[in-house]
């Protein structure tokens, strides 16, 4: 239930900031100087943040979907669905244990 | 008396809908859709966070050069306008769903899925427009913002 509630939720947050990606994006056609004052707001410290609770939406929504998958298609799916929920968890801890560190000291790092 | 528990008074029907919802298989189509397109989007997904926010000096390192020296190969063209294609029908189909789901009024619910239809369209003519004509050193621009092969 927890689960089905985090992945909407987390799966909007996615799509919203997919549409405004696109558009950032999209300034490369319009002129190098503009593209680079545009995701020069993205290196501040609050989108930073920001960063990495979106790396953090789509990597528990990436493992998630990958529980709903097997839960679909594999016989024993359904009856595993409690432990794959603590495997997706466990995965997702690791995974941000790696880019945490990582992202933060590109974000707070000096130059 | 019979070995079974006596069967609860049947619920009264609901009101029918005026009208069917979807018609043929569009339904499990998308629900497929939905599986397929995940699997893949982890990868694709994956393998650009990566390289954009993990090697090298992350997000730190993302300007015009970063974006033009990436797709000045088919390799990161083609990947990004799978991801990009791919993502939008994904997210789209995901909205549509919750829409679906919790607006129950008929207009708001037509409204917000012209709304997202409209998004999605603009989002995905923008994207691929952009992806392929994308041009790596525009004239008009200072050197020192484009990328080293551009002066080559």
């Amino acid at each position: 239930m927890w689960s089905w509630v985090a992945h909407r939720v987390t799966g909007v947050a996615i799509f919203f900031f997919l549409l405004v990606h696109v558009l950032d994006t999209a300034l490369v056609r319009v002129s190098p100087g503009s593209y680079n004052d545009v995701i020069g707001t993205y290196k501040n410290p609050i989108m930073g943040l920001g960063e990495a609770g979106l790396v953090a939406a789509i990597v528990f929504h990436a493992f998630n979907g990958i529980r709903i998958v097997l839960v679909d298609f594999w016989a024993k799916g359904p009856r595993y669905q409690r432990v794959m929920l603590w495997i997706v968890l466990g995965l997702f801890v690791v995974t941000m244990a790696g880019f945490l560190p990582r992202h933060l000291m590109h974000v707070f790092g000096g130059e | 008396m019979s070995a079974i528990a006596d069967p609860k008074a049947p619920r009264a029907p609901r009101a029918r809908p005026s009208r069917l919802t979807t018609r043929g298989n569009t339904e499990l189509y998308g629900w497929v859709f939905m599986r397929a397109s995940g699997v893949i989007l982890l990868v694709l997904i994956f393998g650009h966070l990566f390289v954009n926010l993990v090697a090298g000096d992350g997000v730190k390192a993302i300007d015009f050069g970063f974006v033009a020296g990436k797709w000045a190969s088919p390799f990161w063209q083609v990947w990004d306008l799978l991801m990009l294609w791919l993502a939008m029908i994904h997210g789209t189909n995901g909205v549509r769903t919750i829409v679906n789901d919790y607006a129950e009024r008929d207009g708001l619910r037509l409204a917000l899925k012209v709304l997202l239809y409209l998004a999605f369209m603009v989002v995905v003519v923008l994207g691929t427009l952009v992806i392929f004509t994308f041009d790596p050193c525009p004239t008009d621009a200072p050197a020192a913002l484009l990328p080293s092969f551009c002066t080559a």
